[in-house]
C-alpha cells in the first residue's frame, strides 16, 4: 500500500526512509484520517517530511501522484528577486558578457519575462515547464525543470485551491550539498578544551587526594567546565565574484558563528589592504584599520581568509592596484603582515580547485600563503582544520 | 481525543491534526516555526484540555542529555558520610530523577515538552535517541532499569538555529507551524481581547501585516508581539483614527519593533510615502 506513492517521493529527491512509511501505513491503520485527501496530505507531510525546506518538494511529488502532470498556466508574475537570485548563480561568464551588453540584469529580467510570454502563446497546449531557450541569452545555462517553476495564475485568490497546488514553502526549498549540520560537523573538529572561568565542576580526583592528606576530612575540590578555547578571526571576501559563492559563505558563516564562543568577522574586497569593516551596510563609515587587527588580536587566533582570489594580478602586487581605492601599499603587503602575525592561518576558496590554475591570481595567493589554500568543500575544511591545529604552521616569508 | 481550540488558544487544523497523529502513535511531535507562533504554548494547551500535567524541560546552551535522566549529587553524599548520616549507604538517595524519568514514572500519561531543543549542543539530540525510542533507560549507579508507565505526550520545539541530526528526525513527527493568516489572526487577537472595537483590530492588521511585508526587517514581529501591542493600544486608549492619521512610526511602536534598525528603516519609509503623497 502507497508503494507508488512512496517511490514517487524517493524520485522527487525527498529522503524518506522505510520506517516513516510504516509510521503512515500505521496511522491509517488506526483511522486517524478517513477518506479525506487533504488530511491525508497533512499526515503524510507530518510523517514523511522532516524539514520545511523539504515541504515544496514534496507538494510536487503529492501533485504528480494523485493528479498526473496538471496543466499549468505560464504565471506572469515571476517572484523577481527570486529570479535573481538564481540568475546569479547560474550565469556564467559569458553570461556576464552578455549581460553588460543587454544594459544590465533589470534589462535582462525584462527581456526574459518578454520571452516567457511568447512562449506561452507557442506552447498553448500547456506545456508545465519552461524549456531551454536555445540560441537566447538565457539558452547557455538552462533551466532546471526543478530551478523554475511558475506557480499557478490566482491561486491565492480562491481559497478552494488544494493546498499542495499552492506551494507556499516554494523559496525554502534548498539543495544543500554542503549543508550547515555537515560543515557544524567539520568545524567541531576545530577545537581545544581548555578549563577557563569559574569553579563549577566537582573535581573527583583532586577531591579525593586532597581529603585522604587531611586524614579524611572531607575538602572538596572544583574546576572549571571544559569549553572550546579556540578562538577565530574570518575575513569574508564579498562583493564582485563573490557573489557566486553567497550562499556557501552563508552556510560556512551560519555554522562557524554557532560553534565558536570567540568568533570575530571582518570583510574585505578582493584582497585585504589597509582597512578591514566589520558590517556591509556601513562599510564607507566604520572602517577598521588592519594594523589594529594585528593589534587586537592575539596570535592564538586562527585566522581564516574566505574568498574566491579572482583578481587582476595587480590588486595584490601593485601600490594603487584596488579597484576600490588607491592604496599606498600593495595588497601582498598586507596579507605578509597579517600573516606573520597570525601563524596559524588558511585560505578557503568557493571556487572548484579544478579551476583555480587558470586564475594567475589563485597562484600568487596560494604563494603568498605557504600552498595554504583550501577548497570550500567537506574535505577542503576538513585538511584546512588539521592544518590550523598544527602547532608549527608556518608563515610565508617576511619580506 | 480530539484536540481543538479552546476559548483562549486557536489551533489551525493541520496542527490539530499533527497533534492527534502524534498522541495516537505515541511519536514525538517536533515543532518548528518563527518565534512567536505559539509552539511552547501548544504544548501548555495541550496538557489543560487533556487535564494532565506538563513536564517542561528548558534546554539550554548548557544542557545534557543525562540531565533529562538523571543526576548523581556526589557532592551532598560525601559531604553525609562526614557528618554520619545513615543515608550514605544507599546510593538511590543521591540519584535525582530528571524530567525525562518523571515523565516515565508519572502516574497517568503526562505531556513532556522539550523547549527549544537547538539551543543544546549539536549532539544532544543524539544522546536521547534510544531514551525517547523505546521510552526507558538505565540506571547506571543503581543498576534500576527505568521504563515509562505509560508513554509520555513528547512535544518539541525548535528554532531552527542548529539542523537536527536525521536519525533524531526520522523518529519524530514534524510540524511547520506557518505564520497565520489575516482572518486567523483576527480569531487569535480575539481570543485574547474580547473587547476590541472591530475598526481598531482592523487597522492595526493592517498595520502589522504592512510591517510585515517590509523587505530587510531585522526581526519580523510575530503574533505574540502583535497581541502585545494591541494590549498596549489599549490601555492607552488610542483609537483607530489616531492609528489612522498618525504619520511616521505608529504608537507604541516599541511592542513592535525590537531593533533599532528596523525602527528607523520604517521612519524612513513612512517619511517617504508622506513626501510622496504631498
Amino acid at each position: 500500500m502507497l508503494i507508488e506513492f512512496f517511490l514517487c517521493l524517493r524520485r522527487h529527491g525527498l529522503q524518506t526512509s522505510i520506517t516513516e512509511l510504516l509510521d503512515l501505513l500505521k496511522a491509517l491503520e488506526q483511522q486517524v484520517v478517513f477518506a479525506d485527501v487533504e488530511a491525508f496530505y497533512y499526515l503524510a507531510r507530518l510523517t514523511l517530511v522532516k524539514d520545511e525546506s523539504q515541504f515544496d518538494r514534496f507538494d510536487r511529488a503529492f501533485a504528480e501522484y494523485f493528479e498526473g502532470v496538471e496543466q499549468v498556466d505560464l504565471a506572469s508574475a515571476i517572484p523577481e528577486d527570486w529570479l535573481r537570485r538564481s540568475l546569479q548563480r547560474q550565469l556564467s561568464d559569458e553570461d556576464k558578457a552578455k549581460l553588460q551588453s543587454m544594459g544590465g540584469l533589470d534589462e535582462l529580467l525584462n527581456a526574459f519575462q518578454e520571452r516567457l510570454k511568447e512562449q506561452q502563446k507557442r506552447h498553448a497546449g500547456g506545456n508545465k515547464w519552461i524549456g531551454t531557450g536555445g540560441t537566447s541569452p538565457f539558452g547557455a545555462y538552462g533551466y532546471h525543470p526543478e530551478g523554475i517553476r511558475i506557480g499557478q495564475e490566482g491561486s491565492n485568490a480562491r481559497r478552494a485551491v488544494k493546498v499542495w497546488d499552492k506551494r507556499e514553502f516554494r523559496d525554502l526549498d534548498t539543495e544543500g550539498e554542503l549543508n550547515n549540520r555537515t560543515m557544524q560537523l567539520a568545524l567541531r573538529k576545530l577545537r581545544k578544551f581548555a578549563r577557563t572561568g569559574s569553579a563549577e565542576e566537582l573535581d573527583l580526583d583532586e577531591t579525593i587526594r586532597a581529603t585522604s592528606k587531611k586524614g579524611g576530612m572531607l575538602d572538596l575540590q572544583w574546576r572549571p567546565e571544559r569549553h572550546n578555547a579556540v578562538k577565530v578571526l574570518l575575513l569574508f571576501d564579498v562583493g564582485g565574484s563573490m557573489d557566486d559563492f553567497i550562499y556557501e559563505c552563508q552556510q560556512l558563516f551560519a555554522a562557524a558563528r554557532s560553534e565558536f564562543k570567540h568568533l570575530e568577522f571582518y570583510y574585505f574586497h578582493n584582497c585585504v589592504y589597509e582597512e578591514v569593516w566589520a558590517s556591509n551596510e556601513r562599510r564607507f563609515s566604520a572602517k577598521t584599520p588592519t594594523r589594529e587587527l594585528i593589534n587586537r588580536y592575539g596570535r592564538d587566533y586562527k585566522l581564516i581568509f574566505v574568498g574566491d582570489a579572482t583578481m587582476g594580478p595587480y590588486e595584490i602586487a601593485y601600490p594603487g592596484g584596488s579597484v576600490e581605492h588607491w592604496n599606498e601599499e600593495p595588497g601582498a603587503v598586507w596579507m605578509q603582515r597579517l600573516l606573520a602575525h597570525f601563524t596559524s592561518a588558511v585560505w578557503l576558496n568557493p571556487q572548484p580547485k579544478e579551476h583555480w590554475r587558470w586564475h594567475h591570481s589563485i597562484d600568487m595567493m596560494q604563494e603568498l600563503m605557504g600552498a595554504r589554500m583550501y577548497p570550500l568543500t567537506l574535505d577542503g575544511l576538513s585538511e584546512a582544520i588539521r592544518v590550523l591545529l598544527k602547532k608549527s604552521a608556518t608563515a610565508a616569508p617576511v619580506s | 481525543m480530539q484536540f481543538s481550540s479552546t476559548s483562549n488558544y486557536i489551533v489551525a487544523d493541520e496542527l490539530a491534526l499533527a497533534v492527534q497523529a502524534a498522541v495516537t502513535l505515541e511519536k514525538p511531535l517536533l515543532l518548528k516555526g518563527e518565534p512567536g507562533t505559539g509552539k511552547t504554548r501548544l504544548a501548555e494547551e495541550l496538557a489543560t484540555s487533556l487535564g494532565v500535567p506538563l513536564l517542561r524541560w528548558q534546554i539550554k546552551s548548557t544542557s545534557k542529555a543525562q540531565q533529562g535522566l538523571y543526576e548523581y549529587d556526589a557532592v551532598s553524599r560525601l559531604r553525609d558520610s562526614q557528618l554520619g548520616s545513615d543515608k550514605v549507604h544507599d546510593i538511590a538517595n543521591y540519584i535525582k530523577p530528571g524530567k525525562l524519568w518523571q515523565a516515565f514514572t508519572a502516574p497517568e500519561r503526562p505531556v513532556l515538552l522539550i523547549d527549544e531543543i537547538d539551543k543544546a549542543d549539536i549532539e544532544f539530540p543524539n544522546d536521547l535517541l534510544h531514551e525517547l525510542d523505546q521510552m526507558e533507560f538505565h540506571v547506571y549507579e543503581t543498576g534500576e532499569q527505568v521504563s515509562a508507565k505509560h508513554r509520555p505526550i513528547v512535544v518539541i520545539t525548535s528554532n531552527n538555529e542548529k539542523e537536527l541530526p536525521d536519525a533524531f528526525l526520522r523518529r519524530c513527527f514534524f510540524h511547520y507551524i506557518n505564520f497565520p493568516d489575516a482572518e486567523t489572526l483576527a480569531k487569535i487577537v480575539h481570543v485574547h481581547h474580547p473587547d476590541i472595537q472591530r475598526d481598531l483590530l482592523k487597522t492595526a492588521l493592517e498595520v502589522f501585516f504592512d510591517v510585515r511585508k517590509l523587505p530587510n526587517l531585522k526581526k519580523k514581529p510575530s503574533t505574540s508581539e502583535l497581541i502585545d501591542w494591541l494590549k498596549l493600544l489599549l490601555v492607552e486608549d488610542v483609537s483607530h483614527k489616531q492609528l489612522q492619521a498618525s504619520d511616521g512610526l505608529m504608537p507604541m511602536f516599541g511592542a513592535l519593533l525590537k531593533n533599532e534598525q528596523d525602527v528607523q528603516l520604517v521612519e524612513k519609509l513612512a517619511f517617504m510615502s508622506r513626501r510622496r503623497e504631498s
